[in-house]
């Protein structure tokens, strides 16, 4: 639309309708600053910006021993990265061969990667928790409440959009390079390993990071496998802190909530340009 | 490539490929004895895929794909199939165990005869270790030494053993030594676990005076298939069902987990008291995911309309600012806004409070749950949709609404006959992905209120905000009402119908499919 010759009414009215809805954003997060800088922990009668602030909630955050927000979200940190680790490299090895090489079967395996992506895998999420219940019979320490447990089930789950991501990337890469590698007398996984993944940094570290804030944001199949403080991700442990206590714990909620968002906000800000192009192209975030 | 790499990578190949073999083996015997048949299968044809593959020239392409397909398998696939079964059982609570392993503990059952001998029992322990002797004494005054499971009258053994000094009070058997009072309660477990033979009844511990006869209450007739109580003679049979059943109507508790055919899916679709919550539930979620898209969509579209002007001021700033929500992982936020919309303590009543409106029960209230829920959502969904309409608006162009401002349109004309109908043609397959996402939306639904308030009379833990995920979850999990895992199950199974036709329809539609056709 044409806006050269818009009236400074109109222009106004544009600016004022936007900060309305900045307002609409801004109020849970101001909200929180403030009842995190409120030494109350109560909110009943708070004022935006609290009378005698104190990093009071902050301080409890690092030192609780009942409640240790520190570890669920090194819990949840540790799990995030060995999940997106190992997702992207298991993709990205079964993403060459689809894009590179001709094998019987090679349209059936990308239909089968698409016709997986229809079933959510948290729907069967009765059937994973038997499973593990299970396999606790044998092998206890890949049973329920591991990590290990949580980190398998993401990785299954991950593998076939980040597989289809990244066969479409593959694809943009020309073959002349591995070509000409193959002249050198490289084999076909050191053309692999040394042309394509180098090549594919960009949509690597886009799968790494989207990966990882997925896993960071998972609730409900940590909810189900996961069942001591200890083991707990911030998702769980921060649900079951709060849960019905909003009167009585509002303050280190609060300030437990903000630390918890800052690192997946940063990594947002740092990559949105990807996220947004990821976004178009199918990629939703959860 | 030289020879010599060639050979360290063939040993390399034999060792991994070695491990991996003798790993297999050692768990299959595992297996194997513990009749695990068909985990025993699918690791057999696991650990032979893994052989053939690395070892077969021919299957090269396949070394890549096999790492992520096992976890595919394992984590994805066989979930689902095992949803399937389960969906065709009745395991739950009650019915948890095998039969075998049911059969196995009501054999385990005693029950004490009306003319039960009861024996007055002293404990004599080897020091420094867990072996005990009892020494019994009946009403008569008989006295007997316990020893592995048998019951010896005290006559048949040497004096100087039982009672060296011969003062009539045995202080010691053998290297045994007697036990005080307070010791026999640290070793209770393991006096607990003693049983004698006596006759044809069972001696085990009544308290911590007496041992006292028993007699087995039932026995299983492997051959037809039945249960009979020693006590009444009364015949148990396995019901469809998963009990143990007499005649007459009685039933032995625990249950075993049976299939049960078609029953889940009859009771889900036939019994009034669980067809109607999960009609509610089942409407709702539809109500719930058209609502959001819709809304998410339009605050989404009008925020990138107003922001689609290259010269307007602070646009960069704006634009940052309105997709912090996108960036503040979900479950953060729900919990937030859980705490904001709190009737007693939350922000948002204080806040009404001033406009004289008081005390919404934003939690118990049905309708207002739902209204507060689809808030929710829009602040949490508008950014994405706001994202998705800015780069598609950038690809209209202008030479459109030049034309249309020739024809003398008026921006709403515009908006409505140019910009509406380019952007959903454009935006169609991501508003249905949002429509699938917002249908299994379970962190924004169960954080929030648990997909309360409830649903009153409900047989089921349904409430009234419960979406089909958020509801298959309570079925299952949900605390203080037992698990019904067939029932989830079988609505898992209605949810995926739902979910692979949203999901196929829009393959369709954007030609992903086409895509696998031209990639032969």
């Amino acid at each position: 639309m044409n806006n050269n010759y818009e009236s400074t009414t109109i222009r106004l009215l544009r600016h004022l309708i936007i900060l309305l809805v900045i307002a609409f954003v801004f109020f849970p997060i101001i909200w929180t600053l403030s009842a995190s800088l409120n030494p109350a922990n109560t909110i009943v009668g708070q004022k935006i910006i609290p009378d005698n602030a104190s990093l009071v909630h902050y301080k409890e955050i690092f030192t609780s021993d009942t409640h240790p927000f520190m570890l669920w979200m090194w819990n949840s940190i540790k799990i995030s990265l060995i999940t997106a680790f190992f997702s992207v490299a298991m993709t990205a090895l079964a993403a060459y061969p689809f894009s590179r090489f001709h094998f019987t079967g090679r349209r059936k395996g990308l239909f089968m990667i698409l016709l997986i992506q229809i079933f959510p895998q948290m729907l069967a999420m009765v059937a994973i928790y038997l499973l593990f219940l299970n396999i606790q019979n044998y092998i206890p320490s890949i049973g329920l409440n591991t990590h290990t447990a949580l980190v398998l089930t993401y990785l299954g789950g991950s593998i076939g959009v980040n597989t289809w991501l990244m066969k479409g990337y593959l694809d943009t890469i020309p073959r002349s390079l591995e070509e000409a590698a193959y002249i050198d007398g490289a084999s076909r996984f050191q053309a692999f390993f040394q042309i394509i993944l180098p090549l594919a940094r960009p949509i690597l570290s886009v799968l790494f990071v989207l990966q990882f804030i997925r896993t960071y944001s998972e609730y409900i199949l940590a909810s189900i496998l996961l069942n001591s403080t200890g083991k707990f991700t911030l998702a769980v442990g921060l649900q079951m802190f709060i849960s019905d206590m909003y009167g009585k714990r509002m303050g280190v909620f609060s300030a437990a909530a903000l630390i918890g968002a800052v690192p997946i906000v940063v990594l947002f800000m740092i990559f949105q340009d990807y996220i947004v192009h990821g976004l178009t192209g199918g990629g939703v975030k959860e | 490539m030289n020879i010599q790499d060639n050979m360290w990578k063939y040993l390399f190949k034999i060792i991994f490929l070695g491990i991996v073999d003798a790993l297999s083996i050692w768990s299959a015997v595992i297996l194997y004895n513990d009749a695990s048949y068909l985990l025993l299968i699918g690791l057999i044809i696991l650990v032979g895929a893994i052989n053939i593959v690395y070892l077969v020239d021919k299957a090269y392409p396949m070394r890549y794909i096999l790492p992520g397909t096992i976890f595919m398998v394992i984590f994805v696939v066989y979930p689902i199939f095992y949803t399937v079964y389960i969906s065709f059982t009745n395991y739950g609570t009650g019915n948890i165990l095998s039969k075998d392993q049911v059969v196995e503990q009501l054999e385990n059952r005693y029950f004490s005869p009306d003319d039960a001998e009861e024996f007055k029992f002293n404990a004599f322990k080897l020091e420094d270790e867990k072996k005990f002797i009892l020494l019994f004494e009946n009403k008569e005054g008989e006295r007997f030494i316990g020893l592995e499971q048998e019951l010896i009258p005290i006559q048949n053994f040497d004096k100087k053993i039982i009672d060296s000094d011969n003062d009539d009070k045995i202080e010691e058997i053998a290297n045994y030594k007697r036990l005080p009072k307070i010791q026999l309660f640290q070793n209770l477990d393991y006096l607990q676990e003693l049983e004698f033979q006596r006759n044809d009844r069972i001696l085990r511990m009544k308290n911590t005076e007496y041992f006292s006869s028993y007699i087995r209450q039932y026995k299983y007739d492997e051959e037809k298939d039945q249960l009979i109580s020693l006590r009444t003679n009364k015949i148990f049979k396995p019901s469809q069902n998963g009990f143990f059943k007499s005649e007459d109507g009685e039933k032995l508790t625990p249950g075993f987990r049976n299939n049960i055919g078609w029953k889940n899916y009859k009771k889900l679709l036939t019994d009034e008291r669980i067809l109607n919550p999960f009609l509610r539930v089942f409407i709702w979620t539809f109500e719930w995911a058209i609502l959001s898209v819709f809304l998410t969509f339009s605050l989404g579209l009008f925020m990138a309309i107003l922001l689609n002007d290259k010269n307007l001021k602070f646009r960069k700033i704006y634009r940052i600012i309105l997709i912090l929500p996108y960036a503040i992982p979900g479950f953060i936020s729900v919990l937030v806004w859980r705490g904001l919309f709190n009737a007693e303590v939350g922000a948002i009543n204080n806040l009404l409070q001033f406009f004289s409106i008081g005390g919404i029960q934003w939690m118990q209230d049905p309708v207002w749950a739902k209204v507060a829920l689809l808030i929710v959502n829009l602040w949490m969904g508008f950014p994405y949709m706001m994202l998705i309409a800015l780069g598609s608006l950038q690809s209209i162009s202008n030479n459109l609404y030049e034309a249309a401002a020739i024809d003398g349109a008026s921006v709403w004309q515009k908006f409505r006959h140019i910009t509406l109908p380019l952007l959903l043609v454009s935006l169609g397959p991501l508003l249905i992905s949002s429509f699938a996402f917002n249908f299994n939306n379970f962190n924004v639904i169960y954080l929030f209120n648990e997909g309360g308030p409830a649903i009153p009379g409900a047989q089921t833990p349904a409430g009234a905000t419960d979406i089909l995920i958020s509801y298959t979850y309570r079925l299952s999990f949900a605390t203080g009402r037992g698990s019904d895992f067939g029932l989830a199950s079988t609505v898992a199974l209605f949810i995926f119908m739902i979910t692979a036709t949203i999901t196929w329809f829009n393959f369709k539609y954007t030609g992903v499919l086409e895509d696998v056709k031209e990639n032969e």
